[in-house]
């Protein structure tokens, strides 16, 4: 054992007499007046059994263990890689685009109700991504343009019995603006500043959501909301008529996300790949120098925050039609944490990426049902975890050009 | 008249515990320029580790003997608790990240926030805890102003906290490194401090002081509740914004303001109670629109906010 892992596993050791110092009194001290040194064992346990695997793994690989396994690794993924890079696009995205619309003839309910919330989440991803990943702007506060939308079609719905296709573009409309009026007042400020503006932003539509009884109905939220319809041609007596059907069903419901998210791809994909999208990569890189080079930053800035909302809005609208109900629980700053984590885990920038996030976080956890408890646990450790080993995502995005730094 | 004065001693009740949650913000940021979202888990705990020592003081007969001493070892025993908590906190999520991206450090910061969250609700569970009442009944009336006994607790421990941590930061050695490395970490390093250790006890300072006023609020509200952090977090924060990032005496003053606004606004504005939490966020954005660099901030460059 050399020198150097022998110090790990003292600081091993150090970490977890720690961790049982930091665990005790929590379940330990006990009101009626005992002290019960067992009670936190169990967890412990837990955490050292994993922990020391984790750490035997670590060792084995600093001392070589693993270096037979290295090489075919790293030939299979050139090889994966040089036929990616080889085929044409179309050849991967038409097989799954089939697949994700055979989706609901091979699954039942309960697969069709989470694919349809994953894809709600990869639009508020890619919504987000145009925000965080493309201008660089952080925004804690995304989810409140999400509950605009769904609020927009809510009202609309209830008050005035307009149809889902034309509130869709309303919703839309709704949070620009609302991205409009949160962006402009604080665009100018960079930064950590800038995230925790969004994060009060984002709150203060909550609590209004929350308190304007006499509009949103409070915490009590929104009842009957139409799911949404079209009109089927049918023929009845020899007459040619629409018949107007409500598509309740989950499979047609599926549809109309499928439908979104695709909408979504392609819309983030080909502004990315645009002038617009070019400036806000170079104010994501330097704003200073951005400006100086003649790209109206505030302007850009602007726009991306009202792009982002955009979707936002249209995965609310389509949230609040699925539901058919909406309340303000739906719109807190945990779920802006989760859909940051999506675009952050997936990498910032990469649309294949943030649906892979979109996908761990939500398909992953239905999974482990049985650990429903620890969901938001392990999410806030896999969210630090991930910053510690691969800040950059797991599929992160190919930078455009080069950078002065990396030029070795 | 008397009105308002009553409204003016909540206020200031409660702007004294934001004050001291803000104080925690204020020098972290200073020092490593993040914004610890964790610090609000922090006070939690502090909170939850109140009730949990009192309520076991209390069975053995101890709070109702001794009620002050009872207190003064919870609060003590909370306090180091928080400190050893948050000292883990930045061992490991914030040390190894030291010099990476600030989008990847503030990530991590809010993973871990949510983490320690839901650690709270886990070990603890999702219901309120009650705090043990009945040692702080009473109080004095001056007129029809009434400060109850507790309003006086916290606001003699919240300003000898204060004395204290000034006297710490501006008297002591380790308060000569902690400014020293706030002005210029490359610099104070190469004249042989330890940067590493410098953090972690402004880390631990800061949540000491949290856990004080996690103590405190569940005293003055009589229970404690897992996700109690999160927004009088964000308000501290506002708070320290608001004096000026960076700045101790400005942390203190932004906290009185937040906390007086949001009594008298919800005292005299239609609604206000409703909204109460809406206005420490619009002071916010009010004050990093017209002074970004809040009430006691210096001008900093760019590359700083």
């Amino acid at each position: 054992m050399t020198h150097a892992s022998k110090k790990h596993w003292i600081f091993f050791g150090l970490a977890l007499v720690w961790f049982y110092v930091l665990l005790w009194p929590l379940l330990g001290i006990k009101a009626d007046g005992t002290l019960d040194f067992t009670a936190a064992f169990p967890v412990w346990i837990r955490v050292a059994v994993v922990g020391t695997i984790c750490m035997v793994l670590f060792t084995l690989k600093t001392m070589g263990a693993f270096r037979f396994l290295h090489g075919p690794i790293e030939s299979v993924r050139e090889n994966l890689n040089a036929t990616y890079s080889r085929t044409p696009k179309w050849m991967i995205f038409l097989p799954l685009l089939a697949l994700a619309i055979a989706y609901p003839f091979y699954t039942g309910r309960y697969a069709q109700d989470v694919m349809v919330n994953v894809l709600i989440y990869v639009c508020l991803g890619l919504g987000l991504n145009i925000v965080v990943g493309l201008a660089g702007l952080l925004d804690l506060g995304y989810i409140a343009f999400y509950g605009v939308g769904a609020y927009t079609y809510a009202l609309m719905s209830i008050h005035y019995g307009l149809s889902f296709w034309l509130c869709l573009p309303l919703a839309a409309i709704f949070a620009a603006m609302a991205g409009c009026i949160i962006g402009y007042p604080t665009l100018r400020m960079r930064g950590d500043y800038l995230a925790i503006v969004t994060l009060g932003f984002g709150e203060i539509i909550r609590i209004i959501l929350n308190n304007w009884m006499s509009l949103t109905n409070g915490p009590n939220g929104i009842l009957g909301i139409k799911a949404p319809g079209i009109y089927l041609p049918e023929i009845v007596d020899g007459s040619f008529t629409f018949e107007h059907l409500y598509m309740k069903k989950l499979g047609m419901v599926y549809y109309i996300v499928l439908g979104l998210a695709v909408f979504t791809i392609i819309a983030v994909h080909r502004l990315n790949f645009s002038r617009v999208g070019r400036a806000w990569e170079a104010i994501r890189e330097d704003e200073t120098a951005a400006e100086l080079m003649g790209v109206d930053t505030f302007r850009f800035k602007l726009l991306a925050y009202a792009m982002g909302a955009v979707f936002g809005g249209l995965a609310g609208a389509f949230f609040a039609a699925r539901m058919r109900f909406v309340s303000p629980e739906s719109f807190t700053f945990l779920e802006s944490a989760l859909v940051l984590a999506m675009v952050v885990l997936g990498g910032m920038g990469s649309i294949p990426g943030i649906i892979l996030g979109a996908l761990a976080l939500i398909a992953l956890p239905e999974l482990f049902r049985d650990f429903e408890l620890y969901r938001m646990l392990a999410f806030g450790g896999a969210m630090t975890l991930m910053m510690l080993i691969r800040p950059a995502g797991l599929i992160p995005a190919k930078r455009m050009g080069k950078r002065s730094e990396e030029e070795e | 008249m008397d009105y308002f004065l009553q409204q003016f001693v909540n206020g200031l009740t409660l702007g004294g515990v934001y004050a001291l949650v803000a104080l925690g913000y204020t020098m972290v940021y200073g020092i490593i320029q993040l914004i610890n979202f964790a610090h609000g888990e922090i006070f939690a705990a502090g909170g939850y580790m109140g009730v949990i020592l009192l309520s076991y003081l209390a069975s053995h007969g101890l709070m109702e003997t001794h009620p002050w001493l009872g207190l003064g070892i919870a609060l003590v025993l909370s306090m180091g608790y928080c400190a050893i908590l948050a000292i883990a906190v930045e061992r490991i999520a914030y040390r190894p990240l030291r010099g990476s991206s600030r989008l990847a450090v503030l990530l991590s910061a809010l993973g871990m926030s949510i983490f320690l969250q839901n650690g709270l609700m886990l070990t603890q569970g999702v219901y309120d805890k009650a705090y043990p009442t009945g040692f702080t009944q009473g109080g004095i009336d001056f007129g029809n102003v009434h400060i109850s006994l507790m309003q006086i607790l916290i606001l003699t421990l919240t300003t000898s906290l204060l004395i204290g941590l000034n006297l710490l930061v501006f008297k002591t050695r380790i308060g000569k490194a902690m400014r020293a490395t706030a002005q210029d970490k490359v610099m104070s390093a190469l004249v042989g401090i330890n940067s590493n250790r410098v953090i972690a006890t402004t880390f631990a300072i800061g949540a000491a002081l949290a856990a004080a006023a996690g103590i405190m609020v569940g005293l003055y509200y009589g229970s404690v509740r897992y996700d109690m952090g999160f927004v009088p977090g964000i308000k501290a924060f506002a708070a320290a914004v608001l004096g000026g990032i960076g700045n101790m005496t400005g942390a203190m003053i932004g906290g009185l303001i937040i906390g007086m606004v949001e009594i008298l606004a919800a005292a005299y504005i239609p609604y206000g109670g409703e909204y109460k939490d809406v206005f420490a966020f619009i002071i916010l954005i009010l004050v990093l629109y017209f002074m970004p660099t809040g009430i006691m901030g210096e001008n900093v460059d760019d590359t700083r906010v």
